[in-house]
């Protein structure tokens, strides 16, 4: 009797063991499938793409030549981009989910305006940019100009920023709330003490994260009528622009095969970019960390 | 202090990127309005990207000459540029095929005057895979019946008999290109294409489709041919004479390659000729320096005579 017991538990004890194995293999073979794509492609863009990847290359315009060609344009146009992007898609995210979390009532509306975030945040990017060209370039009569494209793009980004930012209000334990109350403090002053210092990790991941997404962003931009070439530095929000993504593209699609490697020496250019983006957020994040 | 810590670093991102783009601004201003070094105003050209390689070139030796001019060059298509045409945000759009009457007629609706140049010439060119030794030419029926959805041509052998019982694999440009619309029109009347192509907005897919198999065809513009004559084999087509005649930059010039040599196009805006120099100075540019760079960029210049004579409407413009 107890000896059959005993059988049966190691029975299932060796069955319980070997689907532990089964599951560990599973999600170690799923991170190394990600970890050899993408290993491959960056191997495969470095060594098509270094030749072509000097000081004259981010020094030099767009040119029909591949040995003539270079990404500064794009390179001033992402910056000129980001730059309207930034500080509007911030203020605008991070106040819209102040609200949200902290003012609005929680009733059927505020439920309804969430739930519609979450939906904006999965709409396709050639639908903002069908807004933005019909609101700023037209309506607005902003043309196609940097105004109009860093505005497109604070608008694909907003949702994820809103989302982001307040998943990360939310977290903040009510106890520092009550804390703060019990002094008399008033809303705001809980809010700029307490709710933003321990919020923002979580706000600048979000932040730097869909940031990152609109760097490497193409289709919106397109729509609104980026330029493809361009050979002088922009002087003003009103002027016209490209960006890395869309002169990437432009190179990537063209017959010469020396082109491909141009295209290819861009997208490093563009991943260094993005790495340099994340890097910075987790410092940032890390040092506020820290402190809570 | 934790607070104006937060603002700072709030925005201290968006402050870094903006002196990175302020840093460039001034070196453009300064110089006035009227300078020395030719026009200096801007130029908005839009449209088709099969011509944009040549427009590239032509901007980019314009704004070598011109440093104070601003060429801007978009890729929206042949379609999408026209809808900006129509809607008066550009001087110049570029176009693989002619204006359709529904586009001439918004135009007219918009009250905007324009006027059609001839760029160069693109041989529109029919490739097979380099092992595939049975295709000798084909005919402007047999590329009808090979491509049109409603006929029951599947395979090499329903060509032509004697050639292998193998199925056709079909590479197509994608339906926004000018080329698709170029091709649909003078070999399929308009028809439907065969369902069971590849259609790929991107050419250099089409060549790898090509390349990957010994039973497909496709077709696609001259450039990507010349650029990949190594790995696909050009099929010669029996034009409307009778002669049998492969693309090169001859036959596409003379007129013998057809009916797929196709002209690339220019539109421009008239009232922008007359009213911005830069307009004027770059098209006259681009009519001079045309057949250079269609040929740099793999395309087939037209007769001199022929930019002549644009360089002579261009000028009834001003």
């Amino acid at each position: 009797m107890k000896n059959k017991v005993v059988v049966a538990n190691e029975k299932q004890i060796s069955k319980r063991i070997t689907r532990n194995k089964l599951a560990k293999g599973l999600f170690l073979a799923a991170t190394l499938f990600g970890m050899i794509v993408l290993a491959t492609l960056i191997v495969r863009i470095v060594t098509q793409g270094i030749g072509y990847l000097d000081f004259g290359f981010l020094t030099s315009y767009a040119s029909r030549r591949p040995e003539d060609a270079g990404i500064k344009a794009a390179i001033l146009g992402t910056v000129w981009i980001m730059s309207i992007t930034i500080p509007v898609s911030l203020i605008l995210g991070v106040g819209t989910s102040i609200y949200l979390e902290e003012y609005a009532p929680k009733n059927k509306f505020t439920r309804f305006i969430e739930l519609n975030l979450a939906n904006l945040a999965g709409v396709p990017s050639v639908v903002f940019g069908l807004l933005g060209l019909t609101v700023f370039v037209r309506l607005l009569e902003m043309g196609r100009s940097i105004l109009a494209g860093g505005l497109t793009m604070s608008l694909l980004i907003l949702p994820v920023i809103v989302v982001a930012s307040k998943e990360a209000i939310r977290s903040i334990p009510q106890e520092q709330y009550e804390a703060a109350y019990a002094m008399g403090a008033t809303k705001w002053q809980i809010i700029r003490t307490v709710v933003l210092p321990a919020a923002t990790p979580g706000i600048l991941t979000g932040a730097i994260l869909s940031l990152s997404r609109g760097v490497g962003e193409t289709a919106s931009l397109l729509m609104i009528g980026a330029m493809t070439f361009i050979a002088y530095t922009p002087t003003g929000v009103l002027d016209g622009f490209t960006v890395l993504p869309i002169q990437i593209f432009s190179w990537a699609s063209r017959p010469q095969v020396e082109f491909q490697a141009v295209a290819a020496a861009g997208s490093i250019v563009l991943l260094i970019i993005l790495i340099v983006m994340n890097s910075l957020a987790i410092v940032i994040r890390n040092k506020y960390s820290k402190r809570y | 202090m934790k607070r104006t810590n937060f603002v700072k670093m709030g925005t201290s991102l968006s402050a870094v990127l903006l002196l990175a783009a302020c840093g460039n601004a001034p070196t453009d201003e300064g110089t006035g309005e009227e300078s020395a070094e030719g026009s200096s105003g801007s130029v908005q050209v839009d449209g088709s990207s099969t011509v944009f390689p040549i427009m590239e070139g032509v901007a980019e030796e314009f704004s070598i000459e011109n440093p104070q001019a601003r060429a801007t060059i978009g890729v929206s298509g042949t379609g999408g540029g026209m809808e900006k045409f129509i809607a008066g945000e550009t001087d110049i759009t570029n176009a693989s095929r002619p204006m359709k009457e529904e586009e001439a007629q918004m135009l007219e609706e918009a009250g905007i005057e324009y006027t059609e140049f001839k760029l160069a010439l693109d041989g529109l060119s029919v490739v097979v895979h380099p092992d595939n030794d049975w295709v000798d030419y084909l005919t402007l029926d047999e590329l009808e019946s090979i491509w049109l959805e409603e006929s029951d041509v599947e395979t090499w052998a329903d060509v032509r008999d004697g050639w292998p019982d193998e199925e056709i694999l079909l590479f197509s440009p994608g339906t926004d290109s000018g080329t698709y619309d170029y091709f649909d029109e003078v070999i399929l009347d308009g028809e439907q294409i065969d369902r069971e192509a590849s259609l790929s907005e991107d050419d250099n897919i089409l060549v790898q489709g090509v390349q990957g198999s010994e039973h497909a065809l496709a077709y696609f513009g001259y450039a990507y041919y010349l650029e990949n004559q190594d790995t696909v084999k050009i099929v010669p087509i029996e034009n409307s004479e009778g002669e049998i005649v492969e693309p090169t930059s001859e036959t596409v010039q003379n007129g013998t390659y057809e009916p797929l040599s196709r002209p690339l196009y220019f539109y421009v805006n008239n009232a922008s000729v007359q009213e911005n120099d830069t307009v004027y100075e770059f098209a006259k540019y681009t009519l001079e320096m045309a057949g250079e760079m269609a040929e740099e960029v793999g395309y087939v210049p037209l007769e001199e005579a022929e930019y002549e004579e644009s360089l002579e409407t261009l000028e009834s413009l001003r």
